[in-house]
């Protein structure tokens, strides 16, 4: 080691010398090196290095600028070449940038939603900060933990006072509904927030009119950008004067820009103060200090060096300390939901968030990238078939001196050009069926063309794809032993085909993974749409009463319209038919549980309320308008009976907290009134025979006359008896329609998935199959010439794939099974997965395979031997 | 034919070439000068001396074979060529008929 010339002034030396000198010099130095290394090793590794660095003159300098001459003409032939192979096998071009094309379309859209999803509620400048407080209780009887985001007026009180130093702000604030909005003969119905002024800081609210203090009138409304221009046009909106459910006027303080559509917020149109609703709101202030009430929401703002973690550790005794209430015998926990779980954790297990849309985001994700892959296999599999056509050319390539990377990079080249061209297509592709899978998602998204970070997206995923979809042919390819291929002999074994096999066996297993996931969600939704309601919902409309206006009217209304002829009956209820609201707890009932949950689902319905809608009865009776004590008797379903533990609940006694005593006197099937997945809620029916508590018309329309006919009629009714409400009607119908929509909308993705896969994974076998019956022309003709009749033949060159698509539909099942077993495990109510789902799919993918390939098939079964035996 | 000069290092690099015939090549020549000259002279002088007299045309070269000794690197050969000698000889008659004219005076 010591007689060798130092390292990095040789290095030097080789890079930047003439190569025709380098041999010369080198040898030289080396040899002086050597002899005087003998004597001055030390010396002469400096004595070295200084010589090195003496030749660092022009005329031993290697020219830089001519390093690597004519690159530019090889590029140019590289993309000439692919652009040559591309037209001349125009069939394959299509299926590969077809199918390319439609998986990347596919995984664009999906990168958009799932961009979408994530990017909820994220517009907010203290998105991290922002959250809602919520109670989860652990009901001992049942072992079950439930929880709600409405929680008790003076819990608010408690966490502006006691916990002051973790919130920046702990707002007040009432439900997201719908109100309806006069300004002078203008009347509209829009979505608002009763909520305390500082709204307007956390949200972070973009004032365009008006400070940020404009709230701090209690009789204030701030407006967004659009309704103020839908209710005032050009008009400046400012102390203009507005009259909320014709009850309270406020006047105009504020406009600010609309929220994003993709935020909790983006629906709502206007904010008052929560101020102005307590004050039309007198039960309001008797719950200041009932902890038993829960109906109101708080909002926090933590300060940023808080974790929410410390927060909930505070908080979660905040129903028993820093007071003892002896009044709550359940034991509830507060908790903080921040912001950033309010739209993808939107469901709750054991009243912790846990799980929701992200659910989506991670399926869909996956497909997506299945989908693409899949894409990406055709193009392998096409590729490296067809490479026996260009294995001469490898040969020849090889042979007269390109090197094994240049090789690859030519190769990798062709698969760029290809991904690009396909890219280009699906830029067409997608914008051509944007509104479409916009109606289909629900969203409003278009393509970010002036995004920079969606064109770098683009470009990492085209560089990505064309990399995975040409490294293998080009590995493959550029692996080939020139005398080989030259000689004809590139047949490596009965191993060659291999790695194709794997491949198609892999893309039908995913296509019947996502067959099998669309049947047994369109399954579910089917099973959960034919649950028994309980009732009849066929022609009742329900529609809000939202107006001051309505007292004392409604036996008034019933009569005009039962007088029309298009109304079979009307009834009042405390909440539409749709969804259950009022969950009062503190009931007593003889031989209760003392540590049993004692909490009801409580609706109050008018006489005639039950007969109208159908509910079946099927104990006791119902409300009579006869007996004058039926206004303390109830009408309990059939959970809640169940849950009494009664033997015969007909003629008991339960009593409110209150210390009212109601006698049961029937017992109804359940009602699905919530979410048609879940078991009903334990209800309870109270007569409201002077309609104290209605807050909901309902209408049945008389069957033999339809909808059309009959609205017009019933709104002239209203019009006239009560001219300042808004007739803003809904199909019980449709409300309950919409609750699969949720489910519709992804068995409709699902589909629309299942059916790209398939028919990628199909496109794929059509090149192949067609390959392969190209390459085996010869020996078909043989095979015919000796007698082989086309049925011998078809099944020849079916039986191949056949047995893949049977290998992958084996692996499939398990896998199927699995994942769809867990995603049924979240319903209560669930279809059961039966077999013939995996067996229907088995053999639907057999038929839709063999049609593919039989094409092919039969085409070349049937070609003239003398044709395709002649051609040399 | 442009007439060609040669500096003073050149010739005597020249001069070595002719000398040490057909087994003239880098470090050779290099010794032999320290040889004569009695001082340390550069390898690196020594190579740019030999390009430009090659690029003259007073010299060619030859690669040799590869020895175990040079780090596997071949050594390039340097042969004087006819130019180079007529250029060798026209500077020797040159300063031959100049130092003849020197009067004959005795420096004591």
């Amino acid at each position: 080691m010591k007689n060798n010339p130092p390292k990095r002034p040789l290095q030097f030396l080789r890079w930047f010398c003439r190569e025709d000198y380098l041999d010369e010099i080198e040898g030289d130095l080396t040899e002086v090196f050597i002899k005087q290394a003998e004597t001055h090793p030390r010396k002469a590794k400096w004595k070295f290095a200084w010589s090195v660095i003496k030749y660092f003159r022009p005329e031993f300098l290697k020219s830089f600028k001519n390093h690597q001459p004519n690159a530019y003409g090889m590029y140019k032939s590289y993309f000439k070449i692919g652009w040559r192979n591309l037209v001349r096998n125009n069939g394959y071009s299509v299926i590969n940038i077809g199918g390319l094309a439609i998986g990347m379309a596919v995984a664009m859209f999906i990168g958009l939603w799932v961009n979408d999803e994530i990017s909820f509620n994220k517009n907010h400048t203290n998105y991290a900060d922002i959250a809602q407080v919520r109670y989860s209780n652990f009901d001992q009887s049942t072992h079950t933990t439930g929880g709600s985001d409405g929680v008790p007026l003076p819990m608010g009180a408690v966490l502006k006072d006691t916990y002051k130093q973790n919130f920046k702000h702990v707002l007040m604030a009432w439900w997201l509904g719908d109100y309806s909005l006069t300004a002078g003969e203008n009347q509209l119905t829009a979505k608002g927030e009763f909520i305390e002024p500082e709204v307007i800081d956390m949200l972070s609210l973009k004032m365009l009119r008006g400070s940020n203090h404009a709230l701090a009138d209690p009789h204030s409304i701030i407006l967004s950008q659009t309704l103020a221009e839908t209710i005032f046009g050009a008009t400046d909106p400012i102390n203009k004067t507005l009259r909320i459910d014709n009850n309270f006027d406020v006047k105009v303080t504020g406009v600010y820009e609309d929220l994003p559509r993709n935020s909790k917020f983006g629906e709502v149109h206007f904010f008052s103060p929560w101020d102005l609703w307590v004050s039309a709101n007198n039960w309001i202030k008797d719950s200041a200090n009932d902890w038993n009430n829960s109906s109101f929401n708080i909002y926090i703002q933590k300060h940023p060096h808080v974790s929410y973690e410390g927060i909930d550790n505070a908080i979660k005794d905040i129903y028993y300390k820093p007071v003892a209430r002896a009044d709550i015998n359940h034991k509830k926990v507060a908790l903080l939901y921040p912001m950033s779980q309010w739209h993808l954790y939107s469901e709750f297990k054991d009243g912790r968030p846990a799980g929701g849309r992200i659910t989506f985001v991670w399926l869909f994700g996956t497909v997506g990238f299945f989908v693409l892959f899949l894409a990406c296999i055709n193009f392998m599999n096409l590729s490296t078939a067809r490479s026996e056509k260009r294995a001469k050319e490898v040969g020849i390539r090889k042979a007269i001196g390109s090197a094994k990377e240049a090789l690859i990079f030519q190769f990798l080249i062709e698969s760029f050009l290809v991904v690009l061209l396909a890219f280009v297509l699906t830029l067409i592709l997608v914008t051509i069926s944007f509104p479409w899978f916009n109606e289909l998602a629900g969203k409003k998204l278009s393509i970010p063309f002036t995004n920079p970070i969606f064109w770098l997206a683009s470009l990492t995923f085209v560089t990505l794809t064309g990399f995975l979809a040409g490294l293998y042919p080009s590995f493959y390819l550029s692996t080939f032993q020139p005398v080989k291929v030259l000689k004809g002999a590139i047949r490596v074994g009965r191993f060659a085909s291999l790695p194709r096999k794997v491949l198609v066996v892999v893309q039908f297993t995913v296509s019947v993974v996502l067959i099998i996931g669309t049947i047994l969600v369109y399954q579910q939704i089917q099973y959960a749409s034919n649950r028994p309601i309980g009732y009849n919902r066929e022609g009742l409309l329900t529609l809000p009463i939202n107006d001051p206006g309505y007292k004392g009217k409604p036996d008034v209304i019933k009569n005009e319209l039962l007088n029309t002829g298009v109304v079979e009956d009307m009834a009042l209820s405390s909440n539409t038919m749709t969804k259950s609201n009022r969950h009062l707890s503190g009931f007593n009932w003889p031989g209760k549980d003392p540590e049993k949950e004692a909490s009801f689902n409580c609706v109050d319905v008018s006489y005639g309320f039950g007969k109208m809608v159908g509910w079946q009865i099927i104990a006791g009776r119902d409300f009579s308008e006869a007996l004058s004590t039926d206004s303390t008797t109830i009408i309990i379903n059939e959970t809640a009976a169940t849950y009494l533990n009664l033997k015969n609940p007909i003629g008991e006694f339960i009593t409110t907290r209150g210390g009212q005593s109601l006698q049961i006197v029937g017992v109804v099937k359940d009602m699905v009134m919530d979410s048609p997945y879940e078991p009903v809620k334990r209800g309870i029916y109270f007569l409201d025979k002077n309609y104290v508590a209605a807050r909901q018309i309902i209408i049945k329309i008389n069957p033999t006359v339809s909808a059309a006919e009959a609205l017009p009629e019933i709104e002239a009714i209203f019009k006239k008896i009560v001219p300042s409400a808004s007739f803003d009607y809904k199909f019980v119908d449709d409300l309950y329609a919409n609750k699969f929509s949720q489910e519709q909308r992804i068995g409709k993705l699902a589909t629309f998935f299942a059916i790209l896969a398939i028919f990628i994974s199909c496109l794929g076998l059509i090149g192949l199959a067609s390959f392969i019956a190209e390459q085996r022309t010869k020996e078909i003709g043989v095979r015919k010439i000796l007698g082989a009749t086309v049925t011998n033949l078809w099944q020849m060159l079916c039986k191949d794939f056949v047995t893949l698509i049977m290998i992958s539909c084996l692996i499939a099942t398990p896998i199927a099974y699995s994942l769809m077993n867990g995603w049924l495990q979240k319903y209560t109510y669930r279809t059961e997965i039966s077999w013939w789902v995996f067996v229907a799919t088995a053999l639907g993918t057999f038929c839709i395979t063999l049609l593919t390939i039989s094409y092919q098939a039969v085409k070349a079964a049937r070609m003239n031997p003398v044709n395709s035996l002649k051609s040399e | 034919m442009t007439q060609h000069s040669l500096g003073e290092f050149e010739e005597l690099v020249l001069l070595m070439v002719a000398a040490l015939h057909d087994e003239a090549y880098g470090v050779v020549i290099l010794e032999g000068l320290e040889e004569k000259l009695k001082k340390k002279v550069n390898i690196s002088a020594v190579h740019v001396a030999l390009k430009r007299i090659e690029d003259k045309g007073f010299v060619k070269s030859r690669m040799g074979g590869i020895t175990e000794d040079r780090g596997g690197r071949r050594k390039k050969f340097y042969v004087i060529t006819a130019l180079g000698k007529r250029m060798l000889d026209a500077q020797y008659d040159l300063r031959n008929s100049i130092y003849k004219q020197i009067p004959k005076i005795s420096f004591g």
